[in-house]
Formats: C-alpha cells, structure tokens, sequence
C-alpha cells in the first residue's frame, strides 16, 4: 500500500543522506520525495511516498525513528490528510490546441504561467493522481517536458507534526 | 577557562572521558592529534600493525569490559582500513568510538591525497558519525559520540576530523560538558507497564514455555536478573551465540544455545513450545531457519531496546520496548507478588519431555584413537582452564566448535563476531581483552584459515606484551566452506582447500614468540599443559585436527526449528 511519511529532521549536512541511504540499504522503495526547511531554520521537514506491507511500512518507520537526526516522524496516510505535489509541463501549444489546452488547464484548476507562440508551460497542484489525470486529458504527445515535486502533504484538522 | 588547540581538546576530552586505551596507527592528517597523545601520558596508544585490527581491539575491549572502545586512525585508506572492524562491532551492537583524521576542510571534495568520504563510506554501518567543522566542537562532538556509543542498542560512532580542526597554534577555551542534549535521541529507560504485566501473565499460564535470550542480556548487563527470574520460575532457557554466558551453561535449565548448529534440545524445545519470551535477542535468520515454520505454536513476548529489532523478521505478540535489565527487574517482583504460580504438572511434563530430547545426546561427535577431534581439544581447554578463561574466535567451523564444546558460566568472556562473522577478528579481540586483563587466561581459537586475516598483529602482541594462546585448530582446508561444499555442492571443493600453508611455529618465532606443533592425539592433553603454564608468552599452539570433521547439530536449510542434520548420515 502506498504511504505518506512525513519526518522532521535535523537541518544538518548529512542528514538527508542518510534518511535516502537508509532506504536503498534496507531495500525499501522511495516513490517521491520532498525536502526544505521549515519555519524553525533547524528543522526540515523531508516527506517521503513509499508502498509496502504494513510489515514493512513498519519497519520503514521504527528504522528513520532510530536515526538520530530524525526528530519526529509521521505515517499520514494513518488518518485524514491532504496530499499536495506541484506540477510544471511545458505542452506544444499551436493553432487549434491553443484554446483546447487552455480549457482543460482551466477544468483541472491550473495556470498558464509562460506563453510563447507555440509553447504553453502549466502550473498545477494536486494529489498525484489529479496530475496524472491532466497529463492523460492533454495526452503525451503534446507534453515536451514535465517537472514535478514531489508530494507534501499535512494532517486534517486539529493534528500537528511539530516539536 | 583553559585555552587548547583542537589536537589538545581531542586527547584532553578522552581523558575526561576516563577512556584508558586507544588503538590506532598514525598517518598525515592525525598528526596534530598524535602530537597531542605524544604530550600526554593518561591514555595511552596501543599501535596496531593494520587498522582493522585496532578496531577488532578496541572491539575485544569492548565486549570484555562492557565500556567503549576507541579508535584512532588518520584519512583515506587508513580510515577505510576500519570498516570490517566497524561493521563487525555494529552487527554486535558493540558501544565503539572511531576517530578519523580528515584532510583538511579547504580541501574536502577536491580528491586532495589520502581524502575518502568516510562519513559517507561509514554510514551504512554505524550507529552515527559526527563531522568536525569547528575546533570549538570538539567537547562536545566528543562528549556526544560516547553517549550515542555506549546508551540505548550500543553501537560504533565515527568522528572525521579534518585536520585544520587540530591546528597546534590554534586555541580555543576548553570545557568538556556535563550533559548531552539530543532532542531526537531519546532512548527507553523502562518498559511499558501495562505490557510488562501482560507479559508475566503469560509467562505463568505457560504450559510449554522457554526462555529465549540474547546478547543483549550481557550489553545490558542483565545476567544477574535475567538468573534470577529464571531459577525462579524454573522454566528452561536457551540462548543465541551472541547470548553465551548470559545464563550459566553448567546450569540444569540451561538447554545450550539455538539456531543452525545449536543443541538439540534447545531447537526441539523452542519449536514444541507454547510460550516464547524473548529477551534481547533480535530471531536472526541463524537462529530461526525458515521463518514461516518458525516454532508454530509458540506465543512470542520480545523485550528489546531497539523497537526495530521487535516483529522484524518474527511477530510478537507482546512487545516490550526497554532496557532488559530494567523489563526483567519488573517482571521478577510481578512474578514474586503473583497469586497465579506456574502450572506445576505441566511444566514437570515439559521437562520431562525435555529430558527426553537431552538423553538423545544431539550434540556428540565420534572420537578416534590416533586423529585428533576438533572438539576434543575445545572440551580438554575448558577442563584445563575451568571454564574461566577469556576464549575469543574467528569464524568457521572451530568458531562453532568453541561455542559447542566450552562451557561459559559467565558473561563477557566468549567473544566471537556472531553478525558479521569477520574472519581475523580473534587475534585483535582476544588482544583487547588480555591488556585489560593481563591475569586471566585469554585464548584465542582460530583455524589456519582466519589467523592469516590478521596475522600481522603477532608483531603488536610483542611490542606490548600480550601472552595470548593462539589455538589454531588446522584442518588444512577452510572448514566451513567445505562442509557446505560437501553437504550442498557435492563435495567440490572449489578454492576451499589452503596449499602452502606457513610453518605457524617458525612464524610465531620470527615474530619473538613461541610455537607448540601437536600432531598426535596422545600428546594433546600433555602439550596443552605445558602451553597454558607458559604463562608469560604467547604461545601459537598449531594443532592438526581431522580434516573430515564437520558441524553438527546442523539444521536443514529452509526447514524449521527441529529440522536437523545430526550427523553426516542421521536427519531428524
């Protein structure tokens, strides 16, 4: 199953190396991964998407809590949560796909942040799934490139992950 | 306030420390630091001939006297010569702090000579590593890396100091500082209550139980408590190979230790049983065989200070997370205020059964009147020296004959590397041990194959005096390769077979120390005599053994607890 790990982590060198090298070493799966300082400049906050058994979501867990840099730790997809990743696509934008384009970005709530004449780049935010739908409406023979973040995400309603 | 260099805070926050040995060999980027050393004359420097042997020390040092070991080593290949030694000691949650020299912080990352990236490099195999980037740190970075050592699981910390951190006309004001602050480092200083009690109620509504304990009991020094429950209750125990000594093997509840070439009884009792309490130990695939058939009955109670070492490979049903000494404490007054009392019939029925699997005598191997047996000369050392001595191994078969055939009553004195199973650990750990017991008989039991992994310390063993006995069981081959070859690739015995071997005995006298050859049985128990009363010298003591002989009990690959091979042709 696909989780969400959030983690509040030292803002040390050498910290994220070893959130990373733990995955590869003990043979666990990073689907994305997100990293940046929070409010308080010695934390960072570092959100990992994994999938596993819950054995091994388990696992997963109790091994980043026994790192010494990792402060706290969450598994977010153990309640309500929102799930956020940014995207930017540059899509091949000429004649006809111009206002086609433009009124998908429109039903998936995105921007169009840079135009040239036959270029659109798109801003948009979503769960991943949402991202993956707006990349199959505008179909792949269109797209020229793709960033994406990587998923954030935070607890629903009164729940913190801070210190 | 004092003022010191970085070089001067280095040694001075080890003497605060009370560390007494470091173990290292000198080179460019840990000469400020070797200065520092030279000017001093409270800790003292024990030079290795290679580095990996200097942590195998501090290692030996480590599992002897339960305190940290130290290592000191300079940049590049000198601290990547320590990594065997590391992960050795972190497979073995040994507490250890390795201090490694660093170019200079100018030119990390520019391949400056003798750079490697060793807190990358160590980072899979450590606890933790600290980096220096200010001499004003090293108090602290210090003060840190013991306590991270040494509390919670144990483990080896690295600390890289580049070598612009030790600077001579640099100074700064010293303190070393009292408390450690880590807001993320919080390790369990008790059990759950709740679960503790839990787990004393099925303790005593068992009806097939065992006490399944490890070397955990004996890092956090539990043995007494972890005796006392046991008599108490009067349940069998059975221990890991890491566990040995953490009950007494003379002991009648004692089943021996579990796992691929543990005792019979010990395996048969863990698979037939309805109750497991686990108590620092961590269901390594040695002890578990395939963990789906894993004793099918059983009910598990883990105690652990590492809650990732709980359900990793085996579930328990009650987890307790804490310090064994202090989980034990409380279970043992639960257990004495406890209305509820063990069920007496059935757990004489238990040891009746028990009893029965002992009289099947698993554990035996067939002498012969001319070849000396391997396991034998194991037996024969433990009579000579009472069981008491220091006995540390390499890893293979005489490995596991050592673990079989010695019977330690105590903690602390079988000392093997049961995770890693680094060959030329011996040599240096039973060196580790004998310069901090220089009054106790120190053995080292190693093949021919292992001693010449870390053959070179011979020549440190002179240099400070260390009358080790090397008990080199020489079969002549890489035992335990063989003995899978024989069992599994139909006795091809690829690259398993040691030509040329040295004459051990002019060896041991080039490097200024004594040599005893024994070939013929009648001689063994004379010569062992005359060695272990040679108490000033080390004494290489090449011993030809048969070049048959295999391990045995042995369990069956994939197959459960109680699938075992007890003898080349007899499979239960």
């Amino acid at each position: 199953m696909r989780r969400i790990i959030s983690v509040l982590l030292e803002n040390e060198p050498g910290a994220l190396s070893r959130v990373v090298g733990l995955f590869s070493q003990r043979n666990y799966n990073i689907e994305t991964l997100t990293v940046a300082p929070t409010e308080d400049e010695t934390l960072s906050r570092l959100t990992v998407t994994t999938s596993g058994s819950d054995k091994v979501i388990e696992q997963i867990t109790k091994q980043l809590n026994k790192l010494i840099e990792v402060v706290k730790l969450v598994d977010l997809t153990e309640g309500a949560h929102i799930e956020r990743e940014l995207m930017l696509v540059k899509l091949k934008a000429t004649g006809s796909q111009r206002a086609e384009i433009k009124r998908t970005v429109d039903i998936f709530r995105g921007q169009i942040v840079d135009v040239t004449s036959s270029v659109y780049t798109v801003q948009l935010a979503g769960d991943s799934e949402k991202l993956d739908g707006f990349i199959q409406a505008v179909g792949t023979s269109g797209v020229l490139e793709v960033v994406r973040s990587g998923v954030s995400g935070i607890a629903r309603g009164e729940k913190v992950l801070s210190l | 306030m004092e003022l010191l260099s970085g070089a001067d805070m280095l040694i001075r926050s080890l003497q605060d420390e009370g560390i007494e040995y470091i173990y290292g060999y000198p080179g460019g980027a840990a000469l400020h630091i070797y200065d520092a050393l030279f000017r001093q004359d409270k800790v003292k420097h024990i030079l290795v001939r290679h580095e990996q042997a200097a942590v195998h020390m501090a290692d030996g040092y480590a599992r002897a006297t339960g305190k940290p070991g130290t290592v000191l080593v300079t940049s590049g290949p000198g601290a990547t010569n320590t990594i065997t030694g590391i992960a050795t000691a972190f497979m073995d949650s040994i507490p250890m702090v390795v201090l490694c020299g660093q170019v200079a912080s100018t030119l990390i990352g520019e391949d400056a000579f003798q750079e490697t990236d060793m807190m990358g490099v160590s980072r899979p195999v450590v606890k933790h590593n600290l980096s220096v980037r200010h001499p004003e740190e090293i108090p602290e970075i210090i003060r840190k890396a013991y306590y991270i050592a040494a509390t919670g699981r144990p483990g080896p910390v690295v600390v890289d100091i580049p070598k612009d951190m030790t600077t001579p006309n640099e100074r700064y004001e010293y303190a070393y500082p009292k408390k450690v602050k880590l807001r993320s480092y919080n390790p369990a200083i008790r059990g759950h209550a709740g679960q503790i009690k839990k787990a004393v109620d099925m303790l005593l509504a068992a009806k097939r139980p065992i006490i399944y304990a490890g070397g955990g009991v004996i890092l956090g020094k539990a043995s007494d408590q972890l005796t006392e429950l046991v008599r108490m209750i009067g349940y069998p125990i059975t221990n890991t190979i890491m566990g040995i000594g953490c009950y007494p093997a003379s002991d009648k509840q004692h089943l021996g230790w579990l796992g691929m070439h543990g005792t019979y009884e010990a395996n048969m009792a863990m698979h037939h049983s309805d109750l497991i309490l686990c108590v620092g130990a961590r269901f390594d695939d040695r002890v578990t065989n395939a963990t789906e058939k894993f004793c099918p009955g059983a009910r598990i109670i883990h105690i652990d200070i590492d809650p990732a070492s709980i359900s990793k490979t085996v579930d328990a049903d009650v987890p307790i997370v804490g310090p064994v000494d202090a989980v034990l404490k409380e279970m043992l007054s639960l257990v004495k205020e406890a209305k509820e009392k063990p069920d007496a019939d059935a757990i004489a029925s238990w040891w009746k059964q028990i009893d029965e699997w002992r009289a099947f005598h698993g554990m035996r191997y067939e002498t012969s009147p001319d070849v000396i047996k391997p396991q034998e000369v194991i037996e024969m050392l433990c009579r000579l020296t009472n069981g008491e001595a220091f006995v540390t191994s390499d890893v293979g078969q005489h490995q596991m004959f050592a673990a079989q055939y010695y019977k330690f009553d105590k903690p602390n004195r079988w000392i093997n590397s049961g995770g890693l199973g680094t060959m030329g650990f011996g040599l240096p750990a039973a060196m580790g041990v004998k310069l901090t017991h220089p009054d106790d008989e120190v053995l080292c039991i190693t093949g021919e194959g292992s001693i010449q992994m870390n053959i070179q310390e011979l020549s440190t063993c002179k240099q400070y005096n260390l009358p080790v006995k090397i008990i080199n069981l020489n079969n002549q081959a890489l035992g335990m390769v063989k003995q899978w070859q024989d069992m599994n690739y139909e006795s091809r015995h690829a690259e398993s077979y040691m030509e040329s071997l040295p004459d051990f005995i002019k060896l041991a006298e080039a490097y200024g120390h004594k040599g005893v050859r024994i070939e013929k049985k009648e001689d063994l128990e004379t010569k062992l005599k005359e060695v272990l009363a040679m108490k000033d010298d080390l004494v290489f003591v090449d011993i030809y053994v048969d070049r048959f002989e295999h391990v045995y009990p042995m369990q069956v690959a994939r197959g459960s607890m109680k699938d075992m091979w007890l003898s080349k042709t007899e499979r239960v």
